[in-house]
């Protein structure tokens, strides 16, 4: 069996401009603080200056009496509208602790932006002013900040569960008991490395915005949100709320980005639906950037334990790993199953025999909660495997590459012995569906002209040379196309991880293809519409694609995890089938032929062996559409809904090349080249898939050299706008060269594995390997995130004794 | 985001804006670029009662060649300064310092007299005409008076212009060749510096100020110092933090400052002896 399929039309593959872009460019796309709402109120929440305070009083009266204000609200008032606290969809292990979490704290608030008041006003400017009448006794307590130090449990943040662990969650696996522990006794090499994913501040271009609009009757309500997630958000809001979840419509208009930040149930959501019910009027809130940094999860946050034996060759025999991650003050809707999502992954891209143990402790903190952000647990995996293979290399005196080459898993090993592509089973069982690491990494190497680089890096790191060269390399595997249920059911997640989508043939040809994945800057729109066109031989322009409005797509499970390609596009392509199955019945009836006789390409059935015998879809979908004449036992319309349920993740991998030259006298790092060499399976739209790979990469080096979230010891969020948060611009990002190889997904009909996170997963590690490549010979082998010219400076004075 | 309410008054020349000034007393400020002042007044730091628009006062807004100075109106847009022909022949380190102030939205809005009047010591123009030795015209009620660059700043955001006095021109001796360098130290290009320099030499003569190296624009005179006693560019370049009171912050500490403005200014010494 041949894993590449023919083509028969040519849609797919196509460098086809995007069709979301025209809207977005000239700023005609409707977020929702667009739309306009007559008689909205406007919602304000004032939110703890403190990381961790007893709440003693709360005064409103000043705030409620000011001109525009409407009512004023604290959490102690509005604690018997919920049916539930918020939700936690990921209860990992039975014992899991998970502090009951309302949209306002009521006794106490855990971090700095935890929501203590609300203030509703006819007007946005009035809402926020009263904020600063509301009169909030506090009394301090000692803040949290240290995940090492949160687990010695001195100071306990949530007093209803007795301590600040939150859960301990183990993978080992062991071909016979004692293998890890033996392994590393007998190994020629070990490394044992220690790494610190710092906080991240997702910083979608759009912050969260919110719109709850009731019906005059029946209790009906439309909820707009800037939301990955419009399906998850309608059942979770019914629940939180007691609001049956029929009355419940969630719209997620034009979404300016997510990363993650928007996969989650947010406090004002569920405060404007309330609100909205309450007062029988709309209920609106914008947030502010700085309120955006605090008050919108954070990402990663661990620190990681990792510890690799080797025999005397480099191949890897044993995988240890220790991790404690940050929750946060809550945990919100993923937040505990973000490490789980990177477990699977700290063995790499290597043929890792049956010798691993890994272990996670998860820890309350009084900081903003943390969630899912690009990659989710993915990246923290690759930066840590990845990072330590240099760090190996180096223990054994050998090339990075070369230590990975003697790792890597083979092509061959995805194939039986008669040559049928099974995939990989991996040492924790589950089962890569495809992969080449070998050429994608050859192809980096060709485009980055390794053995060039490392010539020129011997002559010019030469002691008391001002500028160092440093190489660094990455090959990464990701798991993506979130999830096959089953899979999701064993990890304890509270949802499946299908996708739906109905695709519609309407009497005049036109297609509508109805999706229940939410995009929020991906180009599904474009995609979707070319999947369609590619299987029913249509115009990709003729297929409108629908989505986003729990009304009119009203089965999802939205967009995260890079699933919407690899299960809602697969969903695409077999909702297309159903309608060409039902659509062949029907041209079978009206050429007088059976339906097995019929082939059917470029949109036209015809007969086998008499192609003038021959009727178009179009002509079916009309034939459909009056019923006159179709066959018994078939319904009118041309129509299919199909769900999608994975029967495995996908497996994008790649190989990044790093190069960057820093400045000895300054600390500062150039980056002076990136190659990326990735391979998502089959591409729908290469375009689109170098605008994931630039963004994804950009993001990841953007954690490599720029981005931190930092705290005080008090707990105050240092970095809370743009000036202080430095998200790198274009002027600060070299140029990416991008390639691919492609490999198809075995597991799903189209061959297409996902691209969503894959630039994320490979920049962190491939930029720091190349920072510590340009040091290592100065004596500097580890450097934490982000790798700012201060911290460099520092690690060159350690090394240096101050001496420039 | 949402500034505190205020008042709205637009001036259509310098004395009507000083005398609406005047009659709103402290707290009025003029309102120019608006780049420093709306971001404060978002962050409700700060908080006027009313604004004076002097963004339109045209003829403010002016490079001219005055001989063996250079005059720049008050209302000069940054990227004006950046692309006037006049200063890159006479004053190219100004003309080159300006390209560096933020982004294009920035230098299309900002002006070098609010850049000036504000006196932040992060910021690059101040130090830059610092270090050429400017004066600058302010304008009050009761006319005009001129303070020297190097007696105008007083603290941090602090100089010595009254409330209801307008800076309205900046005079910039001509360079007359000498060797310049401005070097900008950030992490990303759009930033404000962590430590900045500016400088140039001629036949023994030098003029060294340092962005970002203090509560005011620093000049380094203990480099010209030593430079015009004889000392070498690297030995000179060692005296650069001599003058200043760096502050640590969440991209330098003060020995990391410190060690980068010796390293810049050895740099731009290098560069404006070439
Ligand atoms: C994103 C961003 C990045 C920036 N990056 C840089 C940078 O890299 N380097 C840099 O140097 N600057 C930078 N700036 C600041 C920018 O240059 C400002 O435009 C400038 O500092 C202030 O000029 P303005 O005309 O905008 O003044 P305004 O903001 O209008 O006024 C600033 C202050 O000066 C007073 N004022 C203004 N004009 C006069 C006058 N003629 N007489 C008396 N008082 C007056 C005002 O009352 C106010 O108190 C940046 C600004 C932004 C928003």
């Amino acid at each position: 069996m041949s894993i590449t399929q023919e083509r028969t039309t040519n849609v797919i593959g196509q460098r086809m401009l995007r069709r979301e872009d025209p809207a977005l460019l000239t700023g005609e796309a409707k977020f929702v603080n667009d739309l306009v709402i007559p008689g909205a109120l406007h919602l304000a929440v004032l939110r703890s200056p403190y990381a961790h305070a007893r709440i003693k009083s709360i005064d409103v009266s000043d705030a409620a009496s000011m001109p525009g204000v409407v009512a004023v609200y604290t959490g102690k008032d509005l604690h018997s509208t919920w049916a539930a606290p918020m939700p936690c969809a990921w209860p990992v292990t039975p014992d899991m602790k998970n502090p009951a979490h309302y949209p306002l704290a009521v006794d106490k608030a855990c971090y700095v932006g935890d929501g203590v008041a609300a203030v509703l006003a006819t007007s946005e400017a009035a809402s926020r002013d009263a904020l600063d009448a509301i009169d909030v006794v506090y009394e301090p307590l000692a803040a949290v900040i240290d995940l090492e130090d949160a687990l010695t449990d001195r100071t306990i943040i949530h007093e209803s569960i007795g301590t600040n662990k939150s859960y301990t969650w183990n993978l080992k696996v062991e071909s016979a008991e004692g293998a890890v522990d033996k392994a590393f006794k007998t190994a020629a090499f070990t490394v044992s490395e220690r790494y610190v994913q710092q906080r991240l501040i997702p910083m979608a271009m759009e912050p969260r915005a919110v719109a709850a609009v009731p019906q005059p009757f029946g209790g009906d309500v439309t909820l707009y949100s800037a939301t990955q997630v419009p399906h998850i958000l309608k059942v979770m809001t019914a629940i939180t709320l007691g609001i049956p979840e029929h009355q419940m419509r969630v719209v997620a208009p034009s979404v300016g980005g997510g990363f993650g930040s928007k996969l989650d149930v947010y406090a004002e959501e569920l405060l404007c639906v309330a609100l909205a019910r309450k007062h029988g009027a709309p209920v609106r809130w914008v947030e502010e950037r700085s309120e955006n940094t605090q008050a919108t999860i954070h990402g990663r946050g661990q620190i990681q334990n990792i510890e690799l034996a080797a025999d005397k060759d480099g191949k890897l025999t044993a995988v240890r790993v220790r991790l404690i991650g940050d929750m946060g003050a809550y945990l919100q809707l993923v937040t505990p199953g973000v490490p789980l999502l990177g477990a699977f992954l700290y063995g790499g891209v290597y043929d890792l025999p049956q010798a691993y143990d890994f272990s996670c402790t998860s820890v309350f903190t009084t900081m903003t909660p943390t969630d899912a952000y690009r990659g989710a647990g993915r990246p923290e995996a690759t930066y840590a495997i990845e990072v330590a293979m240099d760090a190996l290399a180096r223990t054994m005196g050998i090339d990075p590459y070369e230590l990975r080459k003697r790792n890597y898993i083979k092509k061959e090993q995805f194939y039986d012995a008669a040559g049928n592509p099974v995939g990989y089973t991996a040492f924790h069982g589950l089962n890569y569906d495809s992969g080449d690491h070998l050429a994608a990494a050859e192809k980096a190497m060709q485009h980055a002209d390794y053995t060039g680089l490392r010539k020129k890096q011997k002559t010019q790191n030469v002691p008391g040379a001002r500028k160092r060269l440093g190489i660094g390399m990455t090959s990464y595997f990701e798991m993506c196309g979130l999830a096959p249920s089953r899979v999701l059911a064993s990890l304890n997640y509270g949802a499946g991880g299908w996708e739906s989508a109905t695709v519609r043939v309407l009497p005049t040809s036109k297609v509508q293809v109805v999706t229940g994945t939410s995009p929020h800057g991906q180009g599904h729109e474009t995609s979707w519409a070319m999947i369609a066109a590619e299987k029913l031989g249509v115009a990709p322009e003729d297929v409108d694609v629908l989505h986003s409005d729990t009304a009119i797509a009203p089965l999802g499970l939205d967009t995260y995890g890079s699933r919407s390609l690899a299960v809602g596009g697969v969903a695409i392509a077999g909702a297309c089938d159903k309608v060409i199955d039902k659509a062949r019945l029907i041209a079978a009836h009206q050429l007088e032929c059976a339906a097995e006789d019929l082939e059917f390409a470029k949109g036209v059935f015809s007969v086998k062996g008499s192609p003038d015998k021959a009727v178009p879809i179009a002509a079916i979908a009309f034939a459909a559409f009056t019923a006159h004449n179709l066959p018994d036992g078939v319904e009118p319309n041309l129509e299919a809904q199909y769900t999608h349920d994975p029967k495995n993740f996908s497996w994008p991998f790649g190989t990044h090349i790093c190069v960057v030259e820093v400045d000895t006298e300054t600390g500062k790092v150039d980056v002076l080249k990136y190659v990326a060499v990735d391979d998502c399976g089959n591409q729908i739209n290469p375009l689109i898939v170098e605008g994931q790979v630039h963004g994804g990469v950009v993001q990841g080096m953007a954690q490599a050299l720029y981005e931190e979230a930092v705290y005080d010891q008090d707990g105050n969020l240092k970095t809370s706008n743009l000036a202080e948060y430095l998200v790198p611009a274009a002027c600060d990002v070299p140029p990416i060269t991008t390639d691919f190889t492609v490999t198809p997904s075995t597991t799903n009909q189209l061959g297409v594995k996902g691209i969503g996170e894959a630039g994320t997963i490979g920049a962190a590690s491939a930029v720091m390997n190349a920072v510590i490549d340009a040091l290592s010979g100065l004596g500097i082998t580890s450097l934490d995130m982000p790798a700012s010219p201060n911290n460099v400076w520092k690690a060159l004075q350690s090394v240096q004794g101050g001496k420039q | 985001m949402i500034p505190a309410a205020f008042d709205y008054k637009r001036a259509g020349s310098a004395e009507e804006a000083i005398a609406l000034i005047g009659q709103h007393g402290d707290e009025a400020k003029f309102l120019a670029g608006g780049h420093s002042l709306i971001p404060l007044m978002k962050l409700r730091l700060a908080q006027p009662t009313v604004l004076v628009d002097i963004g339109r006062v045209k003829d403010l807004s002016y490079v001219k060649d005055a001989g063996n100075h250079i005059a720049i109106g008050a209302l000069t847009r940054h990227m004006d300064v950046e692309k006037s022909p006049v200063l890159k022949q006479h004053v190219p380190l100004l003309a080159h310092a300006a390209s560096h102030v933020g982004d294009a939205q920035v230098r299309h809005r900002g002006t070098i007299g609010g850049s000036i009047a504000h006196a932040d010591p992060a910021s690059d123009l101040p130090a830059t005409t610092l270090a050429l030795g400017a004066t600058y015209v302010v304008q009050g009620p009761n006319g005009k008076r001129e303070i020297a660059a190097k007696d105008f700043y007083r603290g941090f955001l602090e100089s010595a212009l009254a409330p209801d006095e307008m800076l309205v021109e900046i005079k910039v001796p001509k360079m007359n060749g000498a060797g310049w360098s401005f070097q900008k130290f950030n992490r990303r290009a759009q930033d404000w510096a962590i430590v900045g320099v500016a400088a140039w030499r001629n036949n023994g003569t030098s003029g060294v100020a340092l962005v970002n190296m203090g509560s005011t624009p620093v000049l380094a005179a203990a480099v010209s110092a030593a430079l015009s006693s004889g000392a070498s560019v690297a030995d000179a370049a060692n005296r650069a933090a001599d003058d200043a009171e760096p502050q640590s912050d969440l991209n330098a500490s003060v020995e990391y400052r410190t060690h980068l403005a010796k390293v810049l200014v050895r740099r731009a010494l290098e560069e404006a002896s070439k």
